[in-house]
This record gives structure tokens, C-alpha cells and sequence, in this order.
């Protein structure tokens, strides 16, 4: 668990983050969601130690990262895995020299029990055969299940993801987020998504942290988001017409009106959920 | 004041990479690798500086000695001085400087903006030793070399002029050599030598370590790393002469 409380970080005379206090839990995705600009990055690497907080603490199981010293943060970091949101793959290396380097600094195993742990890895994230192929060889897609297998070779306590889906299509965006979701379950970490992607919040959005303007706005989970009444995150979640539709059409669902496809059809010809959810409902 | 963060960031840099490697072996390598980088990488265009500078002089000194007093020994002397005391050392590290300063400063540059640097710091890696101290250790074991090879490289290619161009032979151009040196010149040049190395590689660390933006301020920070290290090379060329001559 990942506690973090009244964090506040500026830049010069712009404030970032304004006392932001929320918990990420062990074993779910907690997603931190907002417009660009609204800090979500600057609050993940605060969490991570890459930036300074002004004020705050940051908690690791017990453990404050804001008062530890530099070899505490050593320590801490070697059960933090990262993902990129371009990767950060090592241009000159290797798919299997990326994933083998943290192994290679933090290990004393051998060769054989090295390769063994990457191509373990590697086939976790469904890349077989890239071994030897270099990130400039592969796509978008592979690079960032590569990003994910070298995130998680030294099975880390807390996964972070800056902006996992950025750049990739839909298909490969919910590939890489039930990927995320499966290591979260299978090896009960903490995982910190930072995301734009609704489809991620709706997906895997166990515990979802809206951030706006350098603000906690709003904190709930994937099932309460559809209902929340905060205009802030509606505007922000249901930006375009089709979600806002998805989202009356999930209103209806929850509230039984919709209970197949024949009525769902029905609807839809009678000019769509707007003619049966009142203001109201809207509201809510 | 900008001029004085940038020292304190540069010197705050260099007392960061005095920490406990997290793995002996892979600092090893790494350095290995930046001294074949920087030492094997630009073998070819200092041996090619290196003849045609040793050549030039031996031309150009020639030219200006036209007394029938002066013995044809002395072009060889001072050619012989001018390549051990300012070429080799000071004209191969500007060279150097453009050359392996941007390549560091490039290097760097690429990795910080691309995060790579950032990722390294999550896996609990001490980015300044880890990648700045194995450039720097490099150059201070390799650019001493190439400017020794430099010395040698620069007096053959003014005794192949001489001979080649019919100013003196080859045999007088030996004598030469051996008259009135001084031991001194060589200590001097590579004091000069290492003072320099450390200058390219620590100066143009530091730029590409602390880039900020993207490809644009890679080039930037390039140029401004070899910029700066010609200025401060010709400066404390100037110094060093000054107090060690």
C-alpha cells in the first residue's frame, strides 16, 4: 500500500500539486486520471522520488520515501518497476539485454538462470522471439510490453505506468491493460496507472484517484464512476457525445429499463436514452 | 548567476558520482566500453590530424628559416618542440572536444530525454556514477594516449614532409630530434593532456546530463558542450603555460 498525504510540489512560482492526500491499494490498479497539465505525471514521479516533494509524505508499507536517505531510496526503488510512457527502452540493447540489466545489476545469478527469468518474462507479456531484436525493430505495442517485462523481472512490490495505452490503438491499448491488470492480480502489487484512456478507467479502474488543476477532485472506483455527480469528472470522462450516450445507456442497464437487446434496439429508434432518462437521472 | 547555478549543478554532478557502484562488474564494462568509445573511436581522425599537423610545420618552419647561419637541425627542434608543447596536446583536444564532447553530450542528451536516465534512477541506479564516471575515467585513460600518439605521429609526419619535399633529409632531421630536448616539454604536455580530458568529458557530461526538451536542446546542448570546452581548454592552456613553464 501507498499512502501519500498533503503532497504539494511546485515549479518556480506555478503550483503542481496542492496538499494531495489519497491511497493506492495493494493488489488493484489504482488509476490517477485528469486533463493534461492537471499533474498526474508530476504526482508519479513524486511517488517514485524522481521529483521533491515541497510538502508531504509519501508512505511505502511503513516506510516515509520523503525522509529516507539515498540508500534507503536505493533499496526502495529495486521493488519499484516501471513502465514509460515512451518506454525508455535502452536504444542499444537488446530486447533480452533490456529485460537482463536489472538482473545483471541486482543479481549474482548466472547466465543460464538469467536468460531463464527473461525468457520467463517475455513470455508473460506474449513476446516470444524478440530476444534479439532491437526496440528500434519492434512496435509500439511490443515496446511496451517489453517496457512491462523489464518493469516486473525483479518482481517489484509497486508497479507504476505512466501512460501505458499513449500512441497505441484501442486493440493493443486493452491488450496492454489487461496485461497490467493480470501481473497486479497474479503478484499482488500495487499498481499506479497513469492514464487518459477511458477505456482503462472503465477496464481496470479498481480505485481511480481525478486530479484537477493540481487538486484532488474526485476518488472512487470504475463502478461508481458512471453514477458520480461531480461535473468536473463528467466533463472530463464523457467528453464526447458516444460516451455520454454509453454512459445513459450503462444508467439504463443498472436501472433495469434496458434487459436486452430487443429494447436496447427499441430505444435507440425512439431517438436514444435521452428520451427516457429524465434530468434528473442526468444529474446523478 | 546563471553562470554561477550551472557551476554549483556541475559541481554538484561531480560529488554525486563518488558513491558505491551497486555492481563492480557492470561499472567495469561500462567503463571498458567508454574507453574503446572514446579512445578507439577516434584513433583514425587524430592520426590523420596528427601526420598532416607535423608535416605542416616542418613546411611552414622551413619557409621562415631561410638564414644559412641557422643548421638545418633546427627545423627538426622545432618542430619536434612546437608538436610535444601546443599540437599534440592542445590541437587534438579541440578536436577531441568536437569530437567525443559531442558524442557524450549527444548520448546523454538522447537518454534524458528519452527517459532512459529516468529509468535507470527507478531501478536504483546511480545515474552520475553509473554513466558519468565511466566517460570521464575513459578519457582521463585514453585521450593521454592518443595525444602521446599524437607526439609521435605529428614529429613523423614533419620528418616525412622534410624528407619527401627535399627541405632536409632524414638523417639530419633525426640529429635534430635529439639536440637540446627537454624532458619537461613531454611531463608539461601531458599534464596539459589529462587537465584537457577531463575538461571534454566532465563539460559535456554535464550538458547532456541536464538537457531539458527534446532533439532541439540535444543539438543545443552539443554545441554548447564544445563550445565550452574550447574555452576552457585554450584558457587553461593559458593558465598551465603560465605557471608550469
Amino acid at each position: 500500500m501507498i499512502e501519500i498525504k498533503n503532497v504539494s510540489k511546485s515549479f518556480g512560482d506555478k503550483e503542481i500539486l496542492k496538499g494531495i492526500s489519497a491511497i493506492m491499494e495493494t493488489g488493484k490498479t489504482n488509476l490517477i486520471i485528469g486533463t493534461s497539465g492537471s499533474g498526474k505525471t508530476v504526482l508519479q514521479k513524486c511517488m517514485v522520488g524522481l521529483f521533491e516533494v515541497d510538502n508531504g509524505d509519501i508512505i511505502f508499507d511503513g516506510k516515509d520515501l520523503t525522509t529516507m536517505n539515498e540508500e534507503g531510496r536505493k533499496e526502495l526503488r529495486q521493488q519499484i518497476g516501471m513502465l514509460f510512457q515512451g518506454s525508455a527502452l535502452f536504444d542499444s540493447k537488446t530486447v533480452e539485454e533490456n529485460i537482463k540489466f536489472p538482473l545483471d545489476m541486482f543479481t549474482k545469478w548466472n547466465y543460464a538462470k538469467k536468460i531463464a527469468r527473461v525468457n520467463d518474462v517475455l513470455d508473460r507479456v506474449n513476446l516470444k522471439d524478440t530476444n534479439k531484436k532491437y526496440p528500434a525493430e519492434i512496435s509500439g505495442g511490443m515496446k511496451k510490453r517489453v517496457g512491462i517485462a523489464r518493469a516486473i523481472v525483479l518482481n517489484p512490490k509497486y508497479l507504476f505506468c505512466d501512460e501505458p495505452n499513449s500512441g497505441l490503438d484501442p486493440q493493443t491499448s486493452m491488450v496492454i491493460d489487461k496485461l497490467i491488470h493480470e501481473i497486479t492480480k497474479e503478484n499482488n502489487i500495487t499498481a499506479i496507472i497513469n492514464t487518459h484512456d477511458m477505456n482503462s478507467v472503465m477496464e481496470i479502474g479498481e480505485n481511480i484517484l481525478y486530479l484537477y488543476n493540481g487538486e484532488k477532485e474526485w476518488e472512487g472506483t470504475n463502478k461508481e464512476i458512471i453514477f458520480n455527480k461531480n461535473q468536473k469528472l463528467n466533463e472530463f470522462i464523457f467528453a464526447s457525445e458516444f460516451l455520454r450516450d454509453a454512459k445513459d445507456m450503462r444508467m439504463l442497464e443498472q436501472k433495469g429499463i434496458i434487459d436486452n437487446d430487443r429494447n436496447m434496439d427499441q430505444i435507440m429508434r425512439e431517438g436514444g436514452a435521452n428520451l427516457v432518462l429524465g434530468d434528473d437521472d442526468k444529474k446523478e | 548567476m546563471k553562470l554561477f547555478s550551472s557551476i554549483g549543478a556541475y559541481l554538484l554532478m561531480m560529488k554525486g558520482m563518488f558513491t558505491k557502484p551497486e555492481n563492480f562488474k557492470m561499472y567495469w564494462k561500462e567503463l571498458m566500453h567508454q574507453s574503446v568509445e572514446i579512445g578507439m573511436g577516434s584513433v583514425w581522425i587524430v592520426t590523420v590530424i596528427s601526420i598532416f599537423m607535423g608535416a605542416v610545420s616542418a613546411i611552414q618552419t622551413a619557409y621562415q628559416l631561410t638564414s644559412p647561419i641557422l643548421p638545418k637541425e633546427t627545423i627538426a627542434q622545432i618542430v619536434r618542440d612546437t608538436v610535444i608543447l601546443e599540437f599534440a596536446p592542445t590541437l587534438v583536444c579541440i578536436v577531441l572536444a568536437g569530437v567525443v564532447g559531442s558524442k557524450i553530450a549527444g548520448e546523454l542528451g538522447n537518454m534524458r530525454v528519452s527517459e532512459q536516465i529516468d529509468a535507470l534512477e527507478i531501478m536504483g541506479i546511480n545515474t552520475k556514477s553509473y554513466l558519468v564516471a565511466p566517460k570521464i575515467l575513459g578519457a582521463l585513460i585514453t585521450i593521454p594516449l592518443l595525444v602521446v600518439m599524437a607526439m609521435a605521429l605529428g614529429i613523423y609526419g614533419g620528418r616525412l614532409a622534410g624528407s619527401l619535399g627535399g627541405i632536409l633529409p632524414a638523417v639530419t632531421y633525426d640529429r635534430g630530434l635529439l639536440m637540446n630536448f627537454v624532458p619537461k616539454n613531454v611531463w608539461f604536455a601531458l599534464v596539459k593532456a589529462y587537465t584537457f580530458a577531463f575538461i571534454i568529458s566532465s563539460v559535456s557530461s554535464f550538458y547532456g546530463y541536464n538537457v531539458k526538451g527534446g532533439a532541439l536542446e540535444i543539438g543545443r546542448a552539443s554545441t554548447t558542450a564544445v563550445i565550452t570546452s574550447c574555452i576552457l581548454i585554450l584558457f587553461f592552456d593559458y593558465i598551465l603555460a603560465f605557471f608550469i613553464l
